[in-house]
């Protein structure tokens, strides 16, 4: 692979479990792009779990020592010079970002008596101190500048229209979130940055159906219809997501939504990542579009991108 | 006119049993519907969010056997819009707690055909079990 800088800048990366099984191409796309900006995400040695969704009842402790434990990981891996002074805490999926962010914010407010309290319950861990900060990819894409980002771009994806899903994990709560919770802009910055155009639609921040995929189906699959139908009205052929369960969603879904409605047009659904990668030029292996259920090939080569 | 609404004792206590475990201070809810208006499931639910807050408020725990606990996903847009500043997936999450603590869970994990669990993501099944088992 293609890479001009000597010195990659290095950042601790929480993966989660998705992005090490269905959603390898989302993983990829990403570290590959971020190679060719100059940053290595470093993967955080033996990070667990975080839980994927917040503990929201206010007597419950336990579930803050799962984040926890990887953010005395992150501080590990400064004090073992695995990175230098980097406490930022990259992560690539929604659910995973919006989990870390807001357990940490739990653990180290007010007073410092539940810092305390989980650090004296972990007997076999260092205390975590709490320095580190937990950032998404697209907060590391705007420091960085997307003009900096569309430098880089080799196949400038013109004419494709983009809607920007931005879903609830990336936005809300408002003081966790990347951007503006009713009126955000980061993604379509993004979309722009890689020569695409940005769809506006009112869709981006409907909440999928989330977990109830598992066992109220029926609410997801009408939920995802309701989505990708405004996008499409609003002129999109694609729709990018940061969120492998909207992902799943919106894109897995579509089977139940075709079975139950054939006139229903299908979109494909891609990881802004994926994109990304194509924009910047790089070879299959990183686009990984074939994990996609919707084929975007057809699209793609419609608009003379493959 | 001042009107002032008295409860029994045994509504006082749920009332209060659900403000404690949510940390949110339920009875400053004024019942604007802004929350159900913005909801994406208000109607796949039996009752809106803005009648779940008010079951709590009079104290009915009739609401504890409500679809609508269970169907709220935490997807925060009522939250991100409540005048009051309220944060009803604290609420929702606080009464599938009183359930789950039980130990009676509310999915069935045989009930997940074959095709689909080798199909689902990981992430579904952490946030399910999360959200919906004790
Ligand atoms: S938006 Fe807030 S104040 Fe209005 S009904 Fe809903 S919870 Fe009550
Ligand atoms: S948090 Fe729950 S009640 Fe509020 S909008 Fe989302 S699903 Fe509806």
């Amino acid at each position: 692979m293609k890479n001009n800088n000597t010195q990659l800048m290095k950042i601790p990366y929480f993966p989660g479990c998705t992005l090490k099984d269905q959603a390898k191409n989302f993983e990829r796309s990403a570290l590959d792009s971020a190679k060719i900006l100059g940053i290595e995400f470093v993967e955080i040695p033996k990070w667990i779990c975080c839980g994927t969704v917040e503990s929201l009842t206010s007597d419950d402790d336990m579930h803050h020592i799962a984040p926890m434990r990887n953010f005395i990981r992150v501080e590990e891996m400064n004090s073992q010079k695995i990175v230098d002074n980097e406490y930022r805490m990259l992560t690539l999926c929604s659910m995973c970002f919006n989990t870390l962010k807001r357990s940490n914010q739990f653990i180290n407010n007010n007073d410092q008596e539940t810092l305390k309290k989980l650090n004296d319950f972990m007997y076999l861990e260092e205390d975590y101190q709490g320095k580190v900060e937990v950032i998404h990819f697209f907060e590391l894409l705007r420091e960085i500048g997307f003009e900096k980002v569309a430098q880089k771009v080799n196949v400038p994806l013109k004419s494709l229209k983009i809607a920007p899903y931005y879903g609830c994990m990336l936005l809300r709560p408002p003081d966790i979130g990347i951007d503006d919770a009713e009126n955000p802009s980061i993604i379509e910055e993004f979309i722009s940055s890689i020569g695409a155009d940005p769809v506006d639609f009112n869709s981006k921040h409907r909440c999928c159906g989330s977990y109830h995929t598992i066992s109220k189906v029926q609410i997801v699959i009408n939920s995802a219809k309701k989505i990708i139908t405004d996008a499409r009205n609003h002129g999109a052929d694609a729709i990018i997501t940061s969120c492998p369960l909207c992902a799943f969603n919106l894109d897995s879904r579509q089977k139940e939504i075709k079975e139950q409605d054939d006139s229903f047009k299908q979109m494909p659904i891609f990881y802004f990542s994926q994109l990304l990668a194509l924009a910047f030029g790089l070879d299959k292996d990183s686009l990984g579009l074939e994990d996609n259920y919707i084929n975007p090939e057809p699209l793609l080569k419609e608009k003379g991108l493959l | 006119m001042l009107k002032t609404i008295r409860l029994e004792d045994e509504n006082t206590q749920f009332l209060k049993k659900v403000e404690s475990i949510s940390g949110e201070i339920i009875t400053v809810c004024d019942q604007c519907g802004v929350c159900s208006g913005s909801c994406p499931f208000t109607d796949d639910m039996d009752i809106t969010p803005a009648n779940m807050m008010r079951k709590v408020q009079l104290g009915q725990s009739d609401v504890l056997e409500t679809e609508t606990i269970w169907i709220c996903a935490s997807c925060l847009r009522c939250m991100a819009r409540c005048p009051r500043g309220l944060d009803l997936s604290k609420v929702a999450e606080a009464l599938r707690q009183i359930n789950l603590r039980t130990a009676i869970n509310h999915i069935k994990v045989e009930d997940i055909s074959p095709e689909e669990a080798k199909r689902l993501p990981a992430i579904a099944y952490v946030g399910a079990f999360r959200k919906l088992t004790g």
